[in-house]
């Protein structure tokens, strides 16, 4: 237990919470504390530390939740959330079951990054800024930033759920501008863990090398190609595809509402068989894990699209209710001020056999998305669009001129059938999903992928 | 004086007395409230407020910044004390230095009581309407992802060792819908309406369910478009996100950096005629507007493009000082979570004289643009390159025709702003692209790239 407040007190704003009625109430209590800083033109700025803590508290009754939530942990408070959340309901008073304490293992955490004195950090950044100058001559920006937070969690329930957690991680990111004659162009890296500062200790400058490569590399772009073609994808952050593609469509409340490509899917073929595809908040040190989701239920791994078939929606404590399941553990909140919804923790599809260089010697004329910038999703039509941040074309099985400006886009369920090879390079990269107004960390990950036929948007003429 | 003002009196204080050669704090208190409804019910229901300071603390040309939302006494000493500790960490920079105060004047009408007279029951049936007059509209707007009605109050006080020393209070609501439409086939449309004011009395929640409705009525049986370069006009939303992106560029701390397309251009032409841009800090209907800015400038208008020629960038105090000029009044954060930097506050296009039939009707054939996506992916904010995911529908002989989506639209920020060939006579209020006030615009020629 994290114990941010004992269980007397958690119990009696349960009962606080259902004095008017309701079926089920909820207190999650939370305590932020965090550093970042950075380095810009040579030199360390925002430097900044903050601390918050707070609780938020809702009831539901029937298809509706009651939600309020307080600054500050002090008794008073609590009950003053409760009594705000409970504000609306005028029925009789439902009693708490008794809470029982259930333990959860925080995620190791071998070196607090609040003990590392700020003076270290502003050094590794001063370390990330010269490693991308020294790349290359042509390296005319760099800025780069480190992230470290830390979040208590307690969370109590009125079916007695007690559990907490201690969450810890630590992000730093490194961006260029590389320059020649009129040309311009930029390459962004980052590297992050549910980790401690230990995460910083094995050469973290690589990220600056490879972010001014990738700015260096684009200098010699042409521009991106525009039409259908096969496009290989990446390692890692190319996760992003199975992310928005289907991570997304597969989250329990846009399926309940009908907002979802794969409602009525589930159990059928989506995908050829050689794809297997999971959801898994227990990856150890990973950027999206956690050891209980937002509303203490424990993570785990889910197995989404077993040889091809959709085996699993990601649900949360409402939803799970709703569909009649157990919760996948993946009820996720930015924080004690927003309400938990079905969230991904980290989504990857799993390693297949195939390697990049077979993939790529069976395109005659193609794209190479080594990298992306980012997507969207409309989970409802399933349209999708990925900015590439480091593509380059394929031309008769061999990878040649890099591109500039190239989108990706199409549909999610023509585009995942689509991929027909799976690499066996696997590997995690960190990512930060908004959805409804909520950031959370998650991780997304595969070998290199490829999809037979996808549009790509570019700026050639 | 409120007690906010007095939380920031004391931070300062306290920051000065932890070694601060000169201090700032910002204080808010947010107090809202949001409504979701689906299937005619209400699904959720918050209440809440959210009160915290930042505090700024420079040790001669150093800054650091820490923020908390304990505003006991000891609280306060202890954040101003971590900001003075973080001071010590930065590098000098000659440029940062306390803002100076200024004469703030009032801007009328950022309250609205309605949202203090509204009860919950009646902001909830408010939500209810826009979800109703959707579902309504016809037999093939088959559902409502969500409705939602939110509001907040804002109070706001600054004040720093320099002198600086204002509050203000402003107040908005929003509420929008995501409307699903099925056409043949069972594929499924989306559909946002949008309403945007400061409390509930201004917003028509029929207007927005028929909006949501409409739009997504409208992308059923869309197909790809032919890859071409063609005249497309872009709605307001569209153009929002696309002026916000060009505000950003105008940011002079991006400029000084040398991380703008606009860098270097001061005075040159950079648009056509047709775009004429300004910032507006104080606009009456502007949900960005205040007195002053997040570091206590006063807000103001700004030309930023005026005759195709950049007329000025956006300033804090720093990119001011740097520049050897005065602040715009540009200095923005996200509460008191964060450091002032540079944005935009109110972003206006100016109206021009045509219709959206007369710009359709000058497009003759080309695109209507009524959605973009992956704009956080798909645009190079240094170099200005963008590509990214559009729909919309086809325009034929002057004349709307059949949707289209799964395209994309490609080109250069600046040699777009060039390519403007006429702007619409209806400017309205999109809470894209940070908070934009534009009417439709024609640009005579972009990038589709589609089947």
């Amino acid at each position: 237990m994290s114990g941010l407040i004992d269980q007397a007190l958690a119990e009696q704003v349960l009962a606080r919470a259902l004095a008017n009625g309701g079926r089920f109430a909820e207190v999650f209590v939370e305590r932020q504390q965090g550093q970042t800083l950075a380095i810009d033109e040579r030199r360390i700025e925002s430097v900044q530390a903050g601390a918050e803590e707070g609780a938020g508290v809702r009831v539901v009754d029937g298809n509706t939740t009651y939600f309020a939530h307080v600054d500050g942990l002090e008794p008073a408070e609590l009950e003053r959330a409760a009594e705000e959340a409970a504000a609306a309901l005028r029925a009789e008073r439902t009693e708490p079951r008794p809470l029982q304490a259930r333990e959860a293992t925080p995620l190791p955490i071998e070196r607090r990054p609040e003990e590392v004195p700020a003076e270290r950090k502003a050094e590794l950044l001063r370390e990330l800024d010269e490693r991308a100058r020294a790349t290359g001559g042509e390296i005319a920006q760099v800025n780069a930033s480190y992230a470290e937070a830390r979040r208590e969690v307690t969370v109590a329930n009125s079916d007695g759920l007690f559990a907490g957690d201690d969450r810890t991680r630590v992000r730093i990111g490194v961006q260029t501008v590389a320059q020649r004659d009129g040309s311009v162009e930029t390459g962004a890296e980052t590297l992050g863990a549910h980790r401690g500062f230990e995460l910083l200790e094995d050469d973290p400058d690589q990220i600056a090398e490879q972010a001014a490569r990738k700015a260096l590399t684009l200098l010699d772009a042409v521009p991106a190609p525009s039409g259908s073609m096969p496009v290989v994808v990446g390692g890692g952050f190319g996760g992003v595809l199975f992310h928005e593609m289907t991570g997304h469509g597969l989250e329990a409340d846009h399926v309940q509402k009908g907002a979802s490509v794969y409602v009525g899917k589930l159990g059928e073929r989506v995908a050829e068989p050689l794809l297997n595809a999971y959801d898994d908040g227990r990856l150890p040190g990973e950027w999206g894990s956690d050891a209980i989701d937002d509303e203490g239920q424990p993570t785990q791994k889910t197995q989404v699209i077993e040889g091809g078939r959709l085996t699993s929606y990601l649900y949360d404590h409402l939803t799970a209710e709703r569909d009649g399941v157990a919760s996948t553990g993946n009820g996720r909140r930015e924080s004690f001020r927003h309400l938990p919804i079905p969230r991904m923790t980290n989504t990857y599809i799993a390693p297949g056999d195939a390697t990049a260089e077979a993939m790529i010697a069976g395109v005659a004329r193609g794209f190479y998305a080594v990298s992306f910038g980012g997507g969207q999703v409309d989970p409802a039509t399933g349209d999708f669009v990925f900015g590439v941040s480091e593509g380059y074309l394929i031309e008769n099985g061999k990878v040649t001129s890099p591109c500039r400006g190239a989108t990706l886009i199409g549909n999610c369920l023509e585009a995942l059938a689509a991929i027909d090879a799976v690499g066996d390079d696997f590997f995690m990269k960190t990512g930060i999903c908004g959805k409804g107004g909520q950031k959370v960390p998650v991780g997304t990950g595969q070998g290199h992928v490829r999809v037979r036929a996808m549009t790509v948007g570019g700026t050639e003429r | 004086m409120s007690d906010l003002s007095a939380v920031a009196r004391r931070a300062v204080e306290a920051a000065s007395d932890a070694g601060a050669s000169d201090a700032e704090a910002y204080v808010s208190r947010d107090g809202g409230r949001q409504v979701r409804v689906h299937g005619g019910e209400v699904e959720s229901l918050t209440a809440a407020t959210q009160t915290g300071v930042g505090v700024r603390a420079w040790s001669g040309h150093r800054v650091g910044y820490a923020f908390g939302t304990d505003l006991s006494d000891a609280g306060v000493t202890a954040i101003a004390a971590k900001a003075a500790e973080a001071a010590a960490v930065a590098d000098e920079d000659e440029f940062a230095a306390p803002p100076q105060p200024a004469e703030i004047e009032a801007v009328p009408g950022l309250g609205d009581p309605s949202i203090a007279e509204w009860e919950t029951a009646r902001v909830a049936d408010l939500a209810l309407t826009v979800e109703r007059t959707a579902l309504a509209s016809d037999p093939r707007l088959v559902a409502v992802e969500t409705a939602v009605y939110a509001d907040s109050d804002e109070q706001v006080a600054i004040a720093s060792s320099s002198g600086v020393a204002g509050e203000y209070e402003a107040s908005s609501a929003y509420a929008y819908l995501s409307a699903l439409a099925e056409g043949e086939g069972g594929a499924r449309e989306t559909g946002l309406g949008f309403g945007l004011a400061r409390g509930p009395r201004g917003l028509d929640p029929e207007a927005i369910g028929a909006e949501g409705a409409q739009r997504a009525l409208s992308m059923i049986g869309a197909g790809k478009p032919a890859s071409r370069s063609c005249p497309v006009v872009l709605d307001e939303t569209v153009a929002a996100s696309f002026a916000g992106l060009i505000g950003g560029g105008l940011s002079a701390k991006a400029v000084q950096r040398g991380r703008s397309p606009f860098a270097g251009r001061l005075e040159e032409e950079v648009a056509s005629a047709a775009f004429v841009l300004h910032d507006d800090g104080r606009d009456p209907h502007g949900p960005a507007s205040a007195p002053f800015d997040a570091e206590g400038a006063p807000r103001r208008r700004t030309a930023l493009i005026e005759g195709g020629r950049l007329r000025s960038y956006l300033f804090d105090t720093y990119t001011a000082n740097r520049e050897g000029t005065a602040s715009t009044g540009n200095a923005s954060r996200q509460g008191y979570r964060s450091l002032p930097s540079v944005s935009t506050s109110n972003l206006m296009v100016a109206p021009g004289e045509l219709s959206l039939d007369g710009l359709l009707g000058q497009a003759g054939d080309g695109v209507y643009v009524t959605d973009v996506a992956g704009l956080h992916s798909g645009v190079n904010p240094v170099t200005g390159v963008f590509s990214v995911g559009a729909s919309g529908r086809v325009i034929r002989d002057g004349a709307l025709a059949e949707p289209v989506r799964e395209f994309t639209i490609a080109g250069e920020l600046v040699a777009m702003l060039g390519a403007v060939s006429a702007a619409g006579a209806e400017p309205r209020w999109v809470p894209f692209g940070g908070s934009v006030s534009t009417p439709s615009l024609l640009i005579a020629e972009m990038a589709i790239s589609g089947s």
